[in-house]
C-alpha cells in the first residue's frame, strides 16, 4: 500500500522562559504507521505533541498535515483537522457519563437528546472493538475503561491521527495487551498512531518506527526492526551506559524482622476497604517491592505505616511495638526512625514554596528544644546533602519547586536518609525522573539496604521491581494477592496477581 | 398561613435571583464573593434609573447592567489576570458598597416614582391564581416575582438539558478537559460570570424598587452573603435554590410575624436567626461528603493552558 | 489580527517587583481621579484635601493615628490567620465582642479598682472574647473542614446584632432617659495618654515586632506557615493541624478583641454597636496589600488611616460623601490585584512562521 505522509513537523522549536523544550525537531509519520517518540523525562516529547494537538504554538518551524501547512491556535483547530490526543492524565469529567463526556464541546443541537446519541456511540465502539457502556458514570470506571473512553472520544470527533502520551503507564499487563490490540486495529483502518513513551520494550513490541528525542532535539529516526534496546538507550542518553541494577542477597540470619503488618484494614471515606487484612513482614537488609495497579491501596499502605492514616483494624509492629494509634509526631518523639518518601513530592513531602533549609527543618524542628527555631544545624545539613547527592540548585535558599524533578527527589531522599532510618518507605521514587537519575536512586536504595535498612519500594515498572527487589508484594483492591520471589515468577504472573487472581503457592525468599 | 407563605416568596425573591446568579458563576469555576456588592450596584442603578426615567423596563435593564458591570471587573481580574478570587470578590463588595452609597447620597429617603411602583404591584396570574391553596401563594405576586420563577426554571433546563449547559458544567468540573474538547473556556467563564452578576443586580433592584421602595444605605443588609452560603445549601441546583430562598425569606420575616402573634423577643435577637441558620447550613453542608457537595471541582482555580 | 501569547515568567528581581506594585498604586490613583471627574468632582482638590485633612494640622495627625492604631493591630491579627490561608473575615465581629467584654468588666468591676488592674482585666476579657469568637469557626474548620469565609462573616452580623440588643436592652443606661446608649466608662477604665496619644500606639508598635518575631522565628510560627503553604506536608511532618489552626485563630481573634477594648476604652469611652467601624474589613485589605508582612502592615495602615481621616474631612469640609474613600480603597486594591499578573507572566507576540524549507 502506498503510504501517504500524514504528519510532517520540520524545524520545530519551542521555549518556556529560559528553558528550551524543543530545538529544531524533525518528525514524519505515515498513514497506517505506528510511530514511537522515545526519550527520557524532560526530553521534550510531550511539548512536541502538544504543538501537534494545538495546545502550544511553535516558536519557529512548520507543521504539515497530509502535505498542507497548518497552524493551530487552539485545540479546536487540531481536532477539526482530525488529530486526537490522548493524555496521560485523562480529560474526563468524573461526574458525567461516558456519553456526556463524548458530547462536551460537540456541535450537537441546542437541546441534548442523549438517548439517540448513545446509540451512535455504541455503534462506534462496536466497530473498533472498544468495550464501553455509554451510560456508565466515569466515576465508576476503571483506569483501562477511562482510557478506552478517551480513545472513543477522539474517534467520535473523526480523528485519523491518534497521539497517545505514555498510554501504558497506568495499565496492567493484560490491559496493555488489550490496548495494543486496539492500536493494531487503528493501524489497519489507516490511522496514523503516535505513541510517546519511555518504555523501551513497548517500543520494540508495537512500533514500526522510532524517533528519539534528547534534551529537546531529535537525534534520529529509525525502523524498529533495525535496532535493539541498547541502541535505543544509547540514542536516548547520548553515550553507552551500563544500566544495571546489582542485587545482592544477604544471609537469612541477619535479616531480622523490622516491621510487621498484621491483618491491617483501612476503610476509605465511603466505608469501602482500601486495605483489607493486609499482613506481611519487612526485614532488615532487604528491599520489598509493592506492585499493583494504581489505587490498589499503596497510598493507604504507606500512610498507615507512617502514622498518617489510622487503620480500622489490625496492628503494625515496629521492632515489637504496635504503631497503630500513634501519630507521626508520636513516632518521631518515640525515636522510631522511619523515612517516608511519598508519591506527592511537592504536595506532601516538601513545601514547594520554601527553600531547602526550611524543608529540612520540617523533619527536625520537633526535636529542637525551646520555642525558637534553630536554623544553623539545618543549614549545615542542607549544604551536606546538596554536596553528597550532587543536587543542582542555585543555592540552598532557592525554593524547591524551582528545581527539576530529579533534584526535588534528591532533596527528599537526602533528608529522609540523613536521619538514618531503620525503615525507608518510598512511593514511586523514580516517577518523572530521567534514566540517569533513576539509576542513581536505585543505587542509593541498594546502599541503604546494605546498611541494614528495610526498604519498602512501591513502584509501577515491573521490570525495575523484578531487578531491584528481593521480594515483591502484590496488591489488588486492597488485598495482598501474593508475595513472590522475582526470580521465580514471570511478569505475566505478577500481572495476574495485580488483577486479582491469587497465587496458589506463595513463594517467599529465604 | 397562606399569606405568610406568600410573603415568604416576596422576602425570598431577592435571594433567589442572587443564589441563581451565583450558581451560574460558580458552575463556571469562579467563586465570586462580590454578591453583596453587585446587589448593591444593581439596587442603586435600578433605583436611580427608575427615578430619572420612571420606566420600569429601563430600571430593570439598568440594574442588570450595573450588576454585570461589577462582575466584569471581577471577571477581568480573575479570568484574564488570574488574581486571587477570594480577595477580588471581597474588594468588589467593598467597592460596590462605596459606589452605591456615593451615588445614592442625593437620593436618600426618596421613594420610587409611582409609575414604577404601579408596574410592580401584585397581579393575579390569570387562571393559575385560582388553583386552590397554591394559587394564593405563588400566583398573586408582582411581575418581578414571576420573572424570578421563569429565571429559575430556565436556568434548570439550561444546566441540565442543553448543550451549552453541559459545556458549562464541564468547564467548572474539569477545565482542562473542557479546553481539550475545544470549548472556549474563557468565553464561557466571562459570559456566565456576567450573567451571574446581572442576576445579582436584579436581586438588589427588587429590594430597592419593590420591597423597600425608599432608598437607604442598608438596603441589601447582608443578603448577598447569605446567598453565597445558600448556593451550597442548594447543591448548585436552581430548583433547590427556590426552596432555599423561600425558606430564608421566611426566616427573615419570622421575627415580625412572631411579634405580631404576641411573642415578645428583642427584635435584634430575632434578626440573628437568618445568620445563625446560614452558619448551620454551612456546617451541615460540609459534613455531607461525596460528590456534588464541594461544588464544581475546578472552582476557585484560575486556568492556564500552558500549566498542563 | 495580532496574536498574543502569554507565558510564565521566571522569578522577577525584587526591585522590579516593587516598581510594578508602586506603578499599580499610582495608576489606581489616577483612575480614581478619572472616576471623580466623571461624577463632577475635581480630583486634584479632593486628593489635596485628603492629604490636608489627614496630616495638615497636629490635631488631624492625631486623628489619623487614632485610626491607624486599630487598623494596624487588627491587620496584624488578620495576617496571622491569612498566613495559614484561613480567611478570617470575622475581624469586625471579634472587635465588637472584644469591646463588649471589656465594657462588661468596665461597668461591673467598680470605680475604686486601681486603673492598671482595671485596664488589664478589661484587656484580658477582650482578648478572650475575641479569641473565642474566632475559635468557633476555627474548631469547625479543624474538625469538620467547614468553610470559614461565610462562617466568620455571619458571626460578624451576629456579634453586631448582639451588641445592638445589649445597647437597646439590658445594658441601656438608666441615666440616659430612654435614649439608647450604654453608660460611659468611669475614669479608671479609660486608657491613658502617652505623648498626647492614647497608649494604643505603643501596643501597636510592640505587636508589630512581636508578630514578626513570632512568625519568622518561632516553631509555632513556622508551623502556621507550613500549614498555610501545604496542609498535606504539615500532616506528613507530624504537625498537629487542629492545634495549629486553633492556636492561630485564638491569636488572630484575640488581637482583634484587643482592638475592641482599645476603641471602647480610649475612643468611645463606652460601647456602641458600631464600635468596630468597618476597621475589621479595611484591615483585611491592608493586611493583604502588605503581603502579610508586619512592617509593611504598619506603613499601609497609616496610609489607609490617612484615606479614612481624609474622607471624613472632605465630607464636612467639601460636602462630599465619605464613601469616596471606600471607592478609592477598592480601586487601589483592584489595580494591585491586577498587577500581580504582570509579575508572574509576560505577554509576547506570536512570531511569524518561518518560510518553508526547500
Amino acid at each position: 500500500m502506498e503510504k501517504t505522509t500524514a504528519i510532517e513537523m520540520m524545524g520545530i522549536s519551542k521555549s518556556f522562559g529560559p528553558i528550551q523544550a524543543n530545538k529544531d525537531v524533525y518528525l514524519d509519520v505515515s498513514q497506517g504507521e505506528v510511530h514511537a517518540i522515545l526519550g527520557e523525562n524532560g526530553a521534550g516529547k510531550s511539548t512536541l505533541m502538544n504543538m501537534l494537538s494545538g495546545i502550544y504554538t511553535p516558536d519557529s518551524g512548520m507543521i504539515r498535515l497530509y502535505g498542507e501547512p497548518v497552524r493551530f491556535s487552539s485545540p479546536k483547530d487540531a481536532i477539526r483537522r482530525g488529530i486526537g490526543m490522548i493524555y496521560q492524565h485523562f480529560n474526563l469529567v468524573d461526574v458525567m457519563t461516558a456519553t456526556e463526556n463524548i458530547l462536551i464541546g460537540q456541535p450537537v443541537g441546542f437541546m441534548l437528546r442523549t438517548k439517540s446519541l448513545s446509540h451512535k456511540i455504541r455503534e462506534l465502539s462496536d466497530r473498533y472493538g472498544l468495550d464501553i457502556d455509554p451510560d456508565k458514570c466515569v466515576c465508576d470506571m476503571s483506569v483501562g475503561e477511562k482510557q478506552t473512553l478517551e480513545i472513543l472520544k477522539v474517534l467520535y470527533r473523526g480523528a485519523r491521527i491518534l497521539i497517545m502520551d505514555e498510554p501504558t503507564a497506568v495499565l496492567t499487563p493484560q490491559e496493555i495487551k488489550k490496548l495494543f490490540r486496539i492500536i493494531r486495529n487503528m493501524k489497519q483502518q489507516g490511522c496514523a498512531v503516535v505513541i510517546i513513551t519511555h518504555k523501551l520494550n513497548e517500543v520494540m513490541e508495537i512500533s514500526d518506527r522510532v524517533t528519539v528525542l534528547r534534551k529537546g532535539s531529535s537525534i534520529g529516526t529509525v525502523n524498529t526492526m533495525d535496532v535493539d534496546i541498547p541502541n535505543l538507550i544509547e540514542m536516548m542518553v547520548g553515550k553507552k551506559v551500563d544500566l544495571q541494577i546489582t542485587k545482592k542477597s544477604i544471609d537469612a540470619d541477619r535479616r531480622q524482622v523490622l516491621l510487621e503488618m498484621d491483618e491491617v484494614t483501612v476503610l476509605d471515606s465511603e466505608g469501602k476497604k482500601a486495605l483489607s487484612e493486609v499482613s506481611f513482614e519487612l526485614r532488615k537488609y532487604e528491599i520489598l517491592g509493592v506492585a499493583g495497579v494504581a489505587n490498589s491501596g499503596q497510598k493507604e499502605l504507606c500512610e498507615s505505616i507512617a502514622g498518617l492514616i489510622r487503620p480500622d483494624k489490625g496492628r503494625i509492629f515496629f521492632e515489637g511495638d504496635n504503631l497503630v494509634g500513634k501519630t507521626p509526631r508520636d513516632i518521631i518523639q518515640l525515636g522510631i526512625r522511619m523515612g517516608f518518601i511519598p508519591e506527592d513530592r511537592l504536595g506532601m513531602g516538601l513545601v514547594g514554596s520554601m527553600d531547602i533549609v526550611s524543608n529540612i527543618i520540617l523533619k527536625d524542628y520537633q526535636n529542637q528544644p525551646g520555642l525558637l527555631i534553630q536554623k544553623e544545624e539545618c543549614t549545615e545539613k542542607a549544604k551536606k546533602i546538596v554536596r553528597e547527592l550532587d543536587i543542582q540548585t542555585p543555592s540552598i535558599y532557592t525554593s524547591v519547586q524551582q528545581l527539576s524533578g530529579g533534584n526535588i527527589q534528591k532533596v527528599l531522599l537526602g533528608r529522609e536518609i540523613d536521619s538514618s532510618p531503620k525503615v525507608l518507605i518510598t512511593a514511586y521514587a523514580v516517577r518523572g525522573l530521567d534514566i540517569g537519575a533513576s539509576y542513581k536512586i536505585y543505587d542509593m536504595l541498594n546502599e541503604q539496604k546494605e546498611k541494614g535498612v528495610g526498604v519498602l519500594f512501591v513502584g509501577e515498572d515491573l521490570d525495575v521491581l523484578m531487578d531491584l527487589c528481593d521480594r515483591i508484594l502484590v496488591l489488588c483492591h486492597g488485598e495482598v494477592t501474593g508475595i513472590v520471589d522475582p526470580s521465580g515468577v514471570t511478569k505475566e504472573e505478577i500481572g495476574l496477581l495485580m488483577t486479582g487472581r491469587r497465587k496458589e503457592v506463595e513463594v517467599n525468599a529465604q | 398561613m397562606q399569606s405568610f407563605l406568600a410573603t415568604c416568596i416576596v422576602a425570598g425573591t431577592p435571594l433567589l435571583f442572587a443564589i441563581i446568579g451565583e450558581i451560574i458563576t460558580e458552575r463556571s469555576g469562579s467563586l465570586n464573593l462580590g454578591v453583596e456588592g453587585m446587589m448593591l450596584l444593581g439596587a442603586i442603578a435600578g433605583f436611580a434609573t427608575a427615578m430619572s426615567t420612571q420606566n420600569p423596563y429601563a430600571a430593570l435593564l439598568g440594574a442588570g447592567l450595573a450588576g454585570a458591570g461589577g462582575a466584569l471587573i471581577y471577571a477581568i481580574l480573575t479570568v484574564t489576570l488570574r488574581a486571587n478570587q477570594t480577595v477580588t470578590g471581597l474588594t468588589l463588595t467593598i467597592f460596590g458598597t462605596g459606589v452605591a452609597s456615593f451615588v445614592g447620597q442625593p437620593m436618600l429617603g426618596s421613594t420610587v416614582p409611582a409609575e414604577v411602583s404601579v408596574f410592580f404591584a401584585k397581579r393575579a396570574a390569570g387562571v393559575l391564581a385560582d388553583i386552590p391553596y397554591v394559587g394564593q401563594i405563588l400566583f398573586r405576586q408582582d411581575l418581578f416575582v414571576y420573572f424570578g420563577y421563569i429565571i429559575c426554571i430556565f436556568s434548570a433546563v439550561y444546566l441540565y438539558r442543553t448543550r451549552l449547559g453541559l459545556n458549562l458544567v464541564a468547564v467548572g468540573e474539569n477545565t482542562a478537559a473542557a479546553d481539550a474538547s475545544g470549548i472556549n473556556v474563557n468565553l464561557y467563564k466571562y459570559t456566565h460570570i456576567l450573567i451571574g452578576g446581572a442576576l445579582c443586580g436584579l436581586g438588589g433592584a427588587y429590594l430597592s424598587i419593590v420591597r423597600i421602595p425608599i432608598w437607604q444605605v442598608d438596603v441589601v443588609a447582608g443578603r448577598g452573603w447569605i446567598a453565597v452560603a445558600l448556593v451550597i445549601f442548594a447543591s448548585w441546583n436552581p430548583l433547590k435554590a427556590f426552596f432555599a430562598a423561600m425558606l430564608f425569606g421566611g426566616l427573615s420575616i419570622l421575627g415580625l410575624r412572631l411579634q405580631a402573634m404576641g411573642f415578645s423577643f428583642s427584635q435584634y435577637l430575632v434578626d440573628m436567626i437568618p445568620y445563625l441558620a446560614t452558619i448551620l447550613i454551612v456546617i451541615l453542608s460540609t459534613r455531607k461528603s461525596g460528590k456534588g457537595n464541594l461544588g464544581p471541582a475546578n472552582m476557585s482555580r484560575p486556568y492556564f493552558r500552558e500549566d498542563r | 489580527m495580532i496574536a498574543l501569547r502569554v507565558t510564565k515568567r521566571d522569578v522577577m528581581p525584587r526591585k522590579k517587583e516593587y516598581a510594578v506594585r508602586v506603578l499599580a498604586v499610582v495608576l489606581s490613583i489616577v483612575f480614581a481621579g478619572v472616576i471623580m471627574l466623571f461624577f463632577g468632582l475635581d480630583p486634584f482638590e479632593i486628593f489635596k484635601s485628603l492629604v490636608v485633612g489627614s496630616v495638615g494640622t497636629q490635631m488631624r495627625i492625631k486623628q489619623t493615628l487614632i485610626k491607624a492604631i486599630p487598623l494596624c493591630i487588627a491587620s496584624l491579627g488578620i495576617s496571622v490567620a491569612f498566613r495559614m490561608k484561613f480567611w478570617n473575615i470575622g475581624a469586625e465581629g471579634q472587635i465588637t465582642l472584644g469591646a463588649a467584654a471589656a465594657t462588661f468588666v468596665a461597668l461591673n468591676l467598680g470605680q475604686t479598682t486601681p486603673k492598671p488592674v482595671m485596664l488589664l482585666v478589661m484587656a484580658m476579657a477582650a482578648i478572650v472574647a475575641g479569641g473565642l469568637w474566632a475559635f468557633i469557626p476555627a474548631i469547625f474548620k479543624a474538625k469538620l473542614g467547614t468553610n470559614e469565609t461565610i462562617f466568620t462573616l455571619m458571626l460578624n452580623y451576629i456579634a453586631i446584632k448582639f451588641v445592638m440588643y445589649l445597647q437597646y436592652g439590658p445594658w441601656i443606661d438608666p441615666a440616659a432617659q430612654g435614649f439608647p446608649k450604654i453608660a460611659m466608662f468611669s475614669e479608671n477604665a479609660i486608657l491613658p495618654n502617652v505623648f498626647g496619644l492614647h497608649i494604643g500606639w505603643i501596643i501597636a508598635l510592640v505587636l508589630v515586632i512581636v508578630v514578626h518575631v513570632f512568625i519568622s522565628k518561632t516553631k509555632k510560627g513556622y508551623e502556621i506557615s507550613v500549614v498555610g503553604q501545604s496542609v498535606e506536608t504539615a500532616r506528613y511532618a507530624g504537625m498537629n493541624i487542629s492545634n495549629i489552626i486553633i492556636t492561630a485563630m485564638l491569636l488572630s481573634g484575640g488581637m482583634c478583641g484587643l482592638v475592641g477594648m482599645i476603641q471602647a476604652s480610649a475612643i468611645e469611652k463606652s460601647l456602641v454597636y458600631s464600635i468596630a467601624n468597618n476597621y475589621g474589613f479595611t484591615a483585611i485589605i491592608t493586611a493583604w496589600l502588605a503581603r502579610l508582612n508586619s512592617a509593611a502592615i504598619l506603613l499601609v495602615c497609616i496610609v489607609f488611616a490617612m484615606l479614612i481621616q481624609g474622607g471624613a474631612y472632605i465630607q464636612i469640609a467639601m460636602n462630599v460623601p465619605s464613601s469616596v474613600s471606600s471607592i478609592v480603597q477598592g480601586t487601589i486594591l483592584f489595580f494591585v490585584l491586577g498587577s500581580e499578573f504582570f509579575l508572574q507572566y509576560k505577554i509576547g507576540r506570536v512570531p511569524q512562521l518561518q518560510k518553508e524549507v526547500a
